[in-house]
């Protein structure tokens, strides 16, 4: 199948800017899955709110445009009610990891067979360029016009900690690696986060002087580089990109089989 | 056959109707008083292959069952005032994008963490104007443990026919009471289970297109039909619109498909009414006292009747008015500052004839409370 066999052409054009880099994660998106082979009747995405929440219209899955950050919530139900079904939950950084942080550790803590992909643009787009939990100190948005002072919150680490079984980060530069990524993060079983540095020019890139889309994912090419990689010795400060976490633990919803295995037996 | 009797909680009675009416997935979050329901069905849903989940807070315990509701399930939270607060976004959700579902709000004193284990009906306004913007929703209660099981029964399948969520409001009393109930036999109540669409694989099925009928045939995630469902206003395919005529259209459809049925929603209990020259109009636990108050005053001579109110929400304005219609006053019974007195009072064509009964201590109204208002208006005093 084609890549604009999985679009729903009706509903273009999409709302992104131009520039935006959330066209290019739904491109890598539907390039994994495209790979995967899987038919479009055994994916339900899942979104919360904001720019990179709209991503669910424009695809021919099962989807679901739901509340600002409960997008993982919803996905829970819809697992663990339909296990045999591909959930992948597209979520901007805000969304994630500050009205979403709670349903995100908790999903990670369960383990549950979802695909949680964080469009991490540094920075609320659709209500107009304020911080979020991923921008980090010293970054320029409506609501820091002195700059921030808030440490942002590292996806990695902070998915690790939770229990994720899968974590990788990646950009809007590799495409390559972001197609392969979520490729591995949906056949993986078990909590997968992706992590993708996305480019927002519009607001982030302008309050920032970090210049114009090309610009930005120039960016992401210099300044990152492979897990363990020479460069990183060399020059600690790079972020590194690729599958951090890949293990078995066991999932959520096969867990539940057993305890209804266990529950009829006992009547 | 012999009769299935219990002698259990209304927690407990409501949930063994949950299973009754076809539950299939409940998610829920610890809240006093509203925990056993949660507890039982933990233990029980499992037996039967259903599905339960101990969600991290309750906004997410609600987004949970729309989410399983949309693949076919019967589905269900229960909850207590703060954590019916925190729903109510997820709330406007379901109303929304039209997924049937559950809530159970066991109401206990507030506003705040108020008085955890101590009844209250303080909640009936929230259910009704909880979640922000124009909507309409149904809202059902019962005093009694027999009452509990049928209303819960009632709730799932208005929630089918209608996709809507249902709030069933209960309160502390009844939720922790112990009292005898008959489970029902099988297909003694009536269930209605979802309409599904008919739209055949690979033919344009529009989610949001209603029937002439005015219903909404569904079609599970993960079959044959993909689509779009969204908090946003949307058009017949589920596709987000801000054309005026869309939402301006979706809008009464999702009102008028319960406030125009206000009749059919109704569901109540009337005690020697027909003579009644005073009248009792009363909900929930509160009732309890409320017909204990008419079976005492009847003993006595006293023309006094009840009518106890089970649907609150779409409120039954016709009914109530036609009800109060003959008799010199009205006496609305409830746990709260007159919330259901308010709507009594526009419903009837002598607003001035409606007096309150309540209480808001956190005690049970008892039928002396209600025989002192009762005194007051006959001029016998204080």
């Amino acid at each position: 199948m084609a890549i604009k066999d999985y679009l729903r052409e009706r509903f273009f054009p999409h709302l992104w800017c131009p520039g935006c880099g959330h066209g290019t994660v739904l491109n890598g998106l539907l390039g994994a899955i495209e790979k995967l082979g899987l038919s479009k009747n055994e994916i339900v995405m899942v979104s919360g709110i904001g720019c990179s929440s709209r991503i669910t219209g424009y695809v021919d899955f099962h989807t679901l445009h739901t509340i600002h950050g409960r997008a993982l919530a919803f996905a829970t139900g819809v697992k663990m009610a339909r296990p045999e079904l591909n959930l992948i939950v597209p979520m901007g950084d805000g969304d994630a990891l500050a009205i979403g942080g709670n349903h995100f550790i908790h999903a990670a803590r369960r383990n549950i067979d979802i695909t949680a992909i964080v469009m991490n643009n540094r920075i609320y787009g659709m209500t107009g360029g304020q911080y979020s939990p991923l921008s980090g100190e010293n970054v320029s948005a409506t609501t820091a016009p002195y700059l921030t002072i808030d440490p942002g919150f590292d996806v990695v680490e902070l998915a690790k900690a939770a229990g994720a079984t899968f974590v990788a980060r990646t950009t809007t530069y590799h495409i390559q690696q972001m197609k392969d990524i979520i490729r591995q993060a949906i056949l993986h079983e078990g909590f997968s986060v992706v992590e993708i540095l996305s480019q927002c020019p519009t607001y982030f890139g302008r309050k920032n002087k970090a210049g114009d889309a090309v610009d930005m994912i120039q960016h992401f090419k210099k300044n990152t580089t492979s897990i363990g990689s020479k460069a990183k010795q060399e020059n600690p400060d790079l972020l590194e990109r690729g599958i951090f976490v890949q293990k078995e633990r066991p999932e959520y919803c096969s867990e539940y089989d057993k305890v209804v295995q266990k529950a009829m037996k006992g009547r | 056959m012999s009769k299935n009797i219990k002698f259990v909680q209304g927690n407990e009675a409501c949930a063994e109707a949950a299973l009754y009416a076809g539950l299939d997935f409940y998610a829920g979050y610890p809240i006093t008083p509203s925990s056993e329901i949660t507890e039982t069905l933990a233990y029980r849903l499992p037996q039967i292959g259903g599905k339960f989940i101990q969600m991290e807070d309750e906004i997410a315990s609600l987004c949970a069952i729309i989410g399983a509701s949309l693949t076919g399930c019967k589905v269900m939270t229960a909850t207590s005032g703060p954590g019916f607060s925190l729903m109510q976004e997820a709330l406007g959700y379901a109303i929304m994008a039209e997924i049937p579902c559950v809530i159970v709000n066991v109401q206990r004193g507030g506003p705040s963490t108020g008085l955890p284990t101590h009844g209250s009906q303080g909640d009936v306004n929230q259910a009704r104007w909880g979640t922000h913007g124009d909507h309409a929703i149904i809202a059902l209660t019962a005093s009694n443990h027999q009452d509990v099981f049928a209303i819960t029964v009632e709730a799932f399948n208005l929630a089918e026919i209608y996709r809507t969520p249902v709030i069933l409001l209960l309160d502390e009393v009844v939720a922790h009471m112990r009292e005898r109930f008959v489970v029902p036999q099988t297909g003694e109540i009536e269930l209605v289970e979802r309409l599904k669409t008919t739209v055949k694989q690979d033919v344009d099925y529009h989610p949001y297109l209603p029937r002439e009928d005015g219903r909404l045939p569904m079609s599970d995630f993960g079959g044959v039909h993909r689509f779009n469902v969204t908090g946003l206003f949307h058009d017949m395919w589920g596709f987000p619109s801000s054309d005026p005529a869309v939402v301006h259209d979706l809008l009464r459809h999702l009102v008028d498909k319960l406030e125009n049925r206000t009749h059919q929603l109704a569901r109540y209990k009337e005690y020697y009414i027909d003579d009644a020259e005073q009248l009792l109009v009363s909900y929930g636990s509160a009732a309890r006292s409320a017909h204990h108050t008419v079976e005492d005053r009847r003993s006595r001579g006293e023309r006094l009747g009840l009518l106890e109110l089970q649907t609150l929400w779409p409120f039954p304005k016709e009914i109530v008015r036609e009800k109060c219609s003959h008799v010199k006053s009205v006496v609305v019974v409830e746990q709260n500052m007159g919330q259901i007195m308010q709507a009594v009072k526009l419903a009837v064509d002598e607003p001035d004839k409606v007096f309150l009964a309540n209480r808001i201590d956190g005690s049970f109204i008892a039928p002396s409370d209600i025989m002192n208002i009762l005194r007051v208006i006959q001029g016998k005093g204080v």
